[in-house]
């Protein structure tokens, strides 16, 4: 007996509060050929808009879903099959098509969404994805500077479908503690991952970094280099002095909605993609007591003066980790200049059309480049 | 952040972290221990309806049963203030502001002014404010505006839990006197709280729904009130934005004269007496600084002029309703210039 031969395309699950999202419009016609990885529909949340990506080849042969309509996740979107599959068939199919809401809540109740850890006396937020399997490193996401783990939302669960994940909200971010280890220099960050790691009982993994995390992922590397699999460092710092210190600054300082609006949509090629969602939960985050005066820390030990101190990244010539370099060709905050500095035998690939959340504004990209560098380190 | 808890709850969790971090916050008012002279439990009734519940265990004698004597303890309240205290005094309903009203408009609001910027007050009374509770007309009234008229006094009226802590620990460390007004029947009301400190900037009024036909401004209760009218209106395709003032002094008229701009469209809705309503103030400034962008009249949506009625009947029929809100809203867009 053949495969099924049809494969629905349904509303995603962007992160862990996602119930519904709303079709904002399709990107392609019925009759369609579709491509691995091809934008097929944008979809839009109460967090921010992105677009669908076909999971499957297979020819589009039915569009659900309208413009406006606002459902729930998992719910059919559309239709792909082979020409020879009937209408009949596929009627068939979305007549007896039911969305998997119960289910969806009895698995978001049996375990824990997130998970805690302890780690050199600072209490962290964590998650972890993905059929763990003996040595397989496990995929770890560090986030950049006044980010979290919520940062990947498009990216753990896909990647995550192949490979173990872990992300962690860092030391001062997020729902961790607001305190910084040790004097909070590059070196003490990327001790205490490589602490949280141990903790885990975790050897060896594969290291994605954003911004900040990037630079902290090539400490990483530098200090314990036979524990990184790989390294897939996005929008990276420490490979350049050049960083937008009116953006860190601006960030810190803001208060209210007003003020923080301008800040966070440099961030974005497209800054229409900044939601109120977005910017409320970024206040909450930044009102919690200690956050301001840790940010505050941080960026004058990091970046202080309106230069990135450390360059961990362009130290990483003659190392055998291998390595993908990725950037938004719009980066407001580090400029993608800073990807002609990218040691020899490194993978560079600057994107059009995204900022410096571009693992946001071209999850697809940037998970398929994430999977490659995965694969391929695990291959050789 | 998951973790969902109800306004009173979050109200005790500010009170008992505060207390904590910071020695010189003290509480008093009237049964917020065990009833003062009162034998056994201690800690049995923590407050006319619980909110203070389980504190005195942790605190102890930093919270303060005081006589049945608004006008002794509100006074004691602003004058440990004015010596270097951080008292939180409780006083059970707003209704009951008269009796200490020289206190609180002539001598907490005046200091620092009539001291030479010299003198700072950081008293907070909390008190629960609005209709709905069976409570009769004299516990029952939003009495925010006669307090917004007074300079020197913060008004805040939140709407949600996390609003409710956040603003609550701010008015605690504020420097200048503030009236925290609880509405009773949000109470119960659930909502996400992060279980650290966190502060809400007074002055900031929060976009609780975006909306590009009408700005419906409001604060407390009628936020929820507002949320159910707009479900309404969009069913009819007119997206109505909401705008909670949050802190009714310091005014966020920034946020509303933005609203209104992308808009045209205003309606103020106020469990207050209409008349010198914040919804009237509102609506007055929007006219001067933002007549131009008016495309329709403003509307007011309030209870009319009487006392809150105890016929429950009567006093349902007096609170402001959803669709009420939902006429008002028609009713300016009618009236709209093409």
């Amino acid at each position: 007996m053949a495969a099924p031969p049809i494969t629905p395309i349904v509303m995603p699950k962007w992160g862990l509060s996602m119930a519904e999202g709303k079709v904002v419009s399709w990107l392609v016609e019925e009759g369609t050929a579709i491509t691995v990885g091809l934008p097929i529909l944008e979809v839009e949340t109460d967090k921010i808009a992105n677009a669908v990506e076909a999971p499957d080849p297979g020819l589009l042969r039915r569009k659900l879903a309208m413009a406006g309509e606002v459902l729930p996740v998992k719910a059919l979107l559309g239709v792909m099959a082979a020409p020879e599959v009937s209408n009949a068939e596929i009627d068939a199919y979305i007549a007896a098509y039911v969305v998997p809401a119960a289910a969806e809540g009895a698995e978001a109740e049996a375990g824990p969404a997130y998970l805690w850890a302890e780690v050199d006396g600072i209490r962290v937020r964590y998650a972890r994805r993905g059929e763990e399997a003996l040595g397989t490193p496990p995929v770890l996401f560090l986030h950049g500077f006044g980010g979290d783990l919520d940062n990947w939302l498009f990216n753990l669960d896909t990647v995550a479908a192949s490979t173990p994940v872990i992300a962690l909200d860092l030391p001062g971010h997020g729902q961790s503690d607001a305190r910084l280890p040790g004097r909070a220099i590059l070196a003490d960050l990327a001790g205490f991952v490589l602490h949280f790691l141990d903790g885990l009982d975790v050897e060896r993994v594969h290291v994605v970094g954003h911004s900040m995390g990037g630079a902290i992922a090539a400490q990483m590397a530098l200090a314990a280099p036979q524990r990184v699999a790989s390294l897939v460092l996005i929008a990276t710092a420490g490979l350049g002095v050049e960083i937008n210190t009116g953006y860190t600054e601006g960030f810190v300082a803001a208060a209210t909605r007003r003020e923080l609006k301008p800040a966070v949509e440099q961030l974005f090629a497209d800054p229409t993609l900044v939601s109120r969602q977005m910017l409320d939960d970024l206040l909450k985050y930044k009102r919690l007591d200690g956050v301001s005066q840790v940010l505050a820390q941080l960026g004058a030990k990091l970046f202080g003066g309106g230069r990135q101190a450390e360059q961990p990244v362009a130290q990483l010539a003659g190392s055998t980790v291998p390595m993908t370099l990725v950037w938004g060709r719009e980066d407001h905050i580090i400029p993608a200049a800073h990807a002609a500095h990218a040691p020899d035998g490194t993978k560079v690939q600057v994107l059009d059309g995204a900022g410096h959340m571009v693992m946001m504004e071209k999850a697809g990209d940037v998970n398929a480049l994430i999977l490659a560098q995965v694969k391929g380190s695990q291959a050789s | 952040m998951a973790r969902k808890i109800s306004m009173k709850q979050a109200i005790n969790e500010a009170l008992d972290q505060e207390m904590a971090r910071d020695p010189s916050v003290i509480m008093m008012g009237e049964d917020i221990v065990g009833g003062a002279g009162g034998s056994g439990e201690m800690d049995a009734w923590g407050g006319v309806l619980g909110v203070t519940k389980g504190l005195y265990a942790k605190h102890g004698d930093r919270l303060l049963d005081t006589p049945l004597s608004e006008s002794a303890y509100i006074g004691a309240a602003i004058g440990a203030a004015a010596c270097g205290m951080r008292p939180v005094a409780e006083l059970m309903f707003i209704d009951f502001m008269g009796v200490c009203f020289d206190q609180i408009y002539n001598q907490a609001a005046k200091f620092r002014y009539m001291f030479g910027g010299k003198a700072e007050t950081p008293v907070v009374i909390r008190t629960m404010v609005g209709a709905g509770f069976r409570a009769a007309a004299q516990h029952s009234q939003m009495l925010t505006p006669l307090f917004t008229h007074i300079p020197g006094l913060k008004v805040v009226c939140p709407s949600t839990p996390y609003d409710t802590k956040g603003l609550l620990i701010q008015s605690i460390r504020d420097n200048d006197p503030v009236i925290f007004c609880e509405h009773k029947n949000l109470y119960g009301f659930e909502g996400e709280v992060p279980e650290g400190l966190y502060t809400i900037p007074f002055g900031e009024a929060n976009v609780v729904r975006e909306g590009k036909s009408v700005s419906i401004v409001t604060y407390g209760l009628m936020v929820h009130r507002a949320l159910e009218a707009a479900v309404a209106l969009a069913k009819e395709g007119i997206d109505a934005e909401i705008v909670d003032l949050r802190t009714l002094s310091p005014l966020d008229i920034d946020t509303v004269l933005e609203s209104v701009e992308k808009t045209g469209h205003l309606v103020c809705v106020d469990e207050a007496s209409p008349r010198c309503s914040i919804a009237a103030d509102v609506s007055a400034q929007v006219v001067q600084a933002a007549f131009g962008a008016l495309r329709g009249p403003i509307q007011m949506v309030t209870p009319p002029h009487t006392p809150v009625p105890f016929s429950p009947v009567l006093e349902d029929l007096y609170i402001p309703s959803p669709l009420q809100i939902v006429a008002a809203v028609k009713r300016s867009l009618a009236g709209g210039k093409h």
